[in-house]
């Protein structure tokens, strides 16, 4: 499951971020009549129906697996948040039908009629993800129903889906889908005027891409701090370990870096800047922040494995919002990126930094919950299949999607990126 | 004593978009087994026309599944967990194949770089195309037979082997498997743009004709035994006379349609036919959702959910519908004056089979 998951949020985010930049492409092909655009969007176009297809298969292996492998967490909360995968079911089905009308349709539709195809394909991609995300944040602020009799009760499915952490969580993975696909087309395409700077095909995608990922990187720095103030409200001991944090302080120290010790209870090698926590968590620098002492070990989430996978995810953010206002400021300046060498360096190293922060992300909210399934309700052991011998079906999904990934890689450089030599 | 209206109101709306994975995205998995069996002078003609006709619509077409499987988990938690449990390993095999099958076919058509890795591509695709049909019939026979009721001491194979591991699941997979590949040709009678391939796949749509009727026997032969209440419910029931008529008389329509070569009426009629069928197998169940396990009303979610996903697919299908409409238009529609008339039989007869909806 895991792995089906960290392999199917890789295409997600692609799959909601490429149809932007197809949509954006070819506007500029209807407005401009440049055949570059053309060029650039029909290669999009393909790109995304190989993400939108493995995305579509590898959805379709989680709805399953949901139940292949937690049937009890699904018995018990499908009435509650079945409600936005119901949504998120038909949000899809607009994207699938206008995905093959815009692929097929160049020829058979006016401009801009394929144009809106195109514009339902990228808005029913992304109100899909939200959804999807809804049910996520609702195992970890579990509202709309009560308990009695270990039995959920009084069930309410708009509560649960709207519940609080749903639009923080939705706000956050829409803007790393943007940003995680617009950096790693931008980086690719930097890569490549690195060594051809007069290529219009790459000036032309890298202009693009990073119209979709300089916006959503910068507003990525605002919505990730709501959601650290809002896990600080809801989820203590996920903020503890996010910041490795053990003993409950008054004007905590931010720890930067670090490798938490669940038996010493300490965290080493960090740069601590005093009080920052405090303020950033509470807006008060000398807010009391509660450590991992407060609740007893068997309610911990694993510490170091939180605490580093919010280090990285935290770090490439940054990193790209520092890249994003590097590009903001030459266009102030009315200088194109891509006559900027040392630029174009740092975005083709940044390439797969929104894939990382991704994953690792994911890692902070999965790991971070644990031992929960559902944050203070259902303990994860409780949830998992009778079944026996699970390690087998997971090697083989494991070994599948490794094989389509690499085979995805593949297709994408030699159909999409690799120009001609004209 | 009025039953409870929501429960079956969901458990029928499921039903139907099981009927629409069928009627739909079974005939794309039948087109890979054409795919496969693609053979004689038109080989690559033959695999052509199958990309053509389901390239722009196969995505559309296996959302439906993840509609059924949504609205399960939604609707009938307890019905889910169980399934998945008892049926883990057939499930997982089904799901590789879905994986494996869409990729295939994205791969070759986005592949354009040499033809023997496309062959490849097309190897796997028709060979997942046959397998996943097979294992998805098996494990209706699994659910049908009512083999789901096991109690949780049993060993391994006990629970989670020997309930599909039965001649009944198995005659009813190769049936699903016929069903695909008749559906499937019967389409690809309208796609061809020559004589010689409509010809050819006319040919196609009869032996899968034989085929199912070969199955169709088997499966009534084997489940004789382990079934027998379930069959007797499929000549006793008060709906299932009128029901098994129609079927009857589609599959005959079907097939002496395409023996006088009148390809759309046949078309109308095989759809008909197979929706026909999935409908006869809720009669069957009906009350039951896993026989001797959850029925409708035992395992529904609680009623304020029942009714959210209610008005969700009432929205839902204001948005689907129209866009469907329009996918297909666009694809099937053109340089086809006689489609818009078969496109309405064909809605006619889906709601035909909805109001012959056992209640």
């Amino acid at each position: 499951m895991a792995m089906s998951l960290a392999f199917h949020i890789i295409f997600a985010v692609m799959g909601i971020g490429m149809p932007l930049l197809m949509v954006l492409a070819e506007r500029q092909w209807i407005r401009t009549r440049q055949p570059v655009w053309l060029d650039l969007a029909k290669r999009w176009s393909k790109g995304t129906a190989i993400l939108f297809a493995v995305g579509a298969v590898s959805g379709t292996v989680l709805s399953f697996e949901l139940g292949l492998l937690w049937p009890t967490f699904m018995e018990y909360a499908g009435p509650i948040i079945g409600m936005p995968f119901s949504l998120e079911g038909f949000a899809f089905f607009t994207e699938a039908i206008f995905l093959g009308v815009y692929l097929y349709g160049w020829t058979r539709l006016s401009a801009r009629a394929h144009w809106w195809a195109g514009v339902a394909v990228a808005v029913s991609g992304t109100v899909s993800g939200v959804f999807v995300v809804f049910a996520n944040a609702w195992m970890n602020s579990p509202t709309g129903f009560t308990m009695a009799d270990g039995k959920p009760v009084a069930v309410d499915p708009i509560a649960a889906m709207l519940n609080p952490a749903a639009i923080p969580q939705a706000v956050h993975m829409t803007l790393a889908a943007f940003a995680t696909t617009g950096f790693a087309v931008a980086g690719i395409h930097a890569w490549m005027l690195r060594k051809d700077r007069s290529s219009p095909f790459h000036r032309a995608a890298l202009t693009v891409a990073l119209w979709v990922a300089v916006p959503s990187a910068l507003l990525q720095v605002v919505s990730g701090d709501l959601s650290a103030k809002f896990v600080a409200q809801s989820q203590p001991v996920k903020l503890a370990a996010l910041e490795g944090h053990f003993r409950t302080a008054r004007g905590a120290a931010l720890r930067i870096g670090g490798l938490p010790d669940e038996a010493t209870r300490e965290t080493r090698y960090a740069l601590e800047i005093p009080k920052a926590l405090s303020f950033l968590a509470f807006g008060d620098f000398d807010a009391e922040v509660k450590g991992l002492e407060e609740w007893p070990e068997e309610d911990w989430p694993p510490v170091a494995v939180t605490h580093v996978a919010f280090q990285i995810m935290v770090g490439l953010g940054s990193l790209m919002a520092l890249a994003a206002a590097w590009v903001l400021l030459l266009w102030v300046r009315r200088r194109a990126p891509a006559d900027a060498p040392r630029l174009l360096t740092l975005l083709a190293l940044l390439t797969p930094a929104g894939f990382i922060a991704v994953e690792a992300g994911w890692v902070v909210t999965e790991v971070g919950r644990q031992p929960w399934i559902i944050q203070g309700v259902m303990r994860t052991p409780d949830a998992v299949t009778p079944m026996p011998g699970l390690v087998v079906p997971f090697i083989a999904f494991t070994l599948l999607y490794l094989f389509l990934g690499v085979i995805v890689a593949w297709l994408l450089w030699s159909q999409i990126i690799r120009t001609r030599s004209a | 004593m009025p039953e409870p209206l929501l429960p079956h109101l969901l458990a029928g709306a499921t039903m139907l978009a099981l009927n629409a994975y069928v009627v739909l995205g079974g005939a794309d998995f039948g087109a890979g087994v054409w795919d496969l069996l693609a053979t004689g002078p038109r080989k690559e003609a033959q695999r052509d026309t199958i990309a053509h006709g389901i390239g722009p619509i196969w995505e559309a077409n296996h959302v439906w599944i993840i509609l059924v499987v949504v609205l399960l988990f939604t609707c009938f938690p307890a019905v889910y967990a169980t399934l998945s449990v008892a049926l883990h390993i057939p499930l997982v095999l089904m799901l590789i194949g879905i994986v494996l099958r869409g990729s295939a076919f994205t791969f070759r058509a986005y592949d354009s770089t040499d033809s023997p890795v496309q062959r490849w591509w097309g190897r796997i695709f028709s060979i997942t195309s046959t397998v996943t049909p097979f294992v998805l019939g098996l494990s209706v026979g699994a659910l049908v037979s009512g083999a789901l009721e096991v109690p949780a001491t049993a060993t391994f194979a006990e629970r989670f082997v020997a309930p599909w591991l039965t001649p009944f699941a198995l005659a009813l997979g190769a049936f699903t498997l016929a069903i695909f590949a008749f559906l499937a040709a019967v389409y690809l009678t309208i796609e061809a743009e020559t004589q010689a391939l409509q010809e050819d796949f006319r040919r196609r749509a009869l032996a899968a004709a034989a085929a199912v009727a070969v199955c169709a026997i088997a499966t009534l032969l084997a489940g004789r035994e382990t079934v027998s209440q379930l069959t007797d419910a499929l000549f006793t029931r008060r709906l299932a006379l009128p029901l098994q008529l129609v079927t009857a008389v589609a599959a005959l329509t079907a097939i002496a349609a395409l023996w006088t070569r009148r390809y759309h009426l046949a078309r109308a009629a095989a759809v008909l036919q197979v929706s026909g069928i999935v409908w006869g197998w809720a009669l069957v169940q009906y009350p039951w959702m896993v026989p001797g396990v959850h029925s409708i009303t035992s395992a529904a979610a609680p009623e304020v959910t029942l009714r959210l996903v209610s008005y969700g697919l009432v929205g839902g299908t204001l948005v689907l519908v129209p866009s469907l409409w329009f996918l297909f238009r666009l694809f099937k529609g053109d340089h086809r004056s006689a489609f818009e008339r078969v496109d309405t039989a064909e809605y006619r007869s889906s709601t035909d089979t909805e109001s012959g909806d056992p209640r």
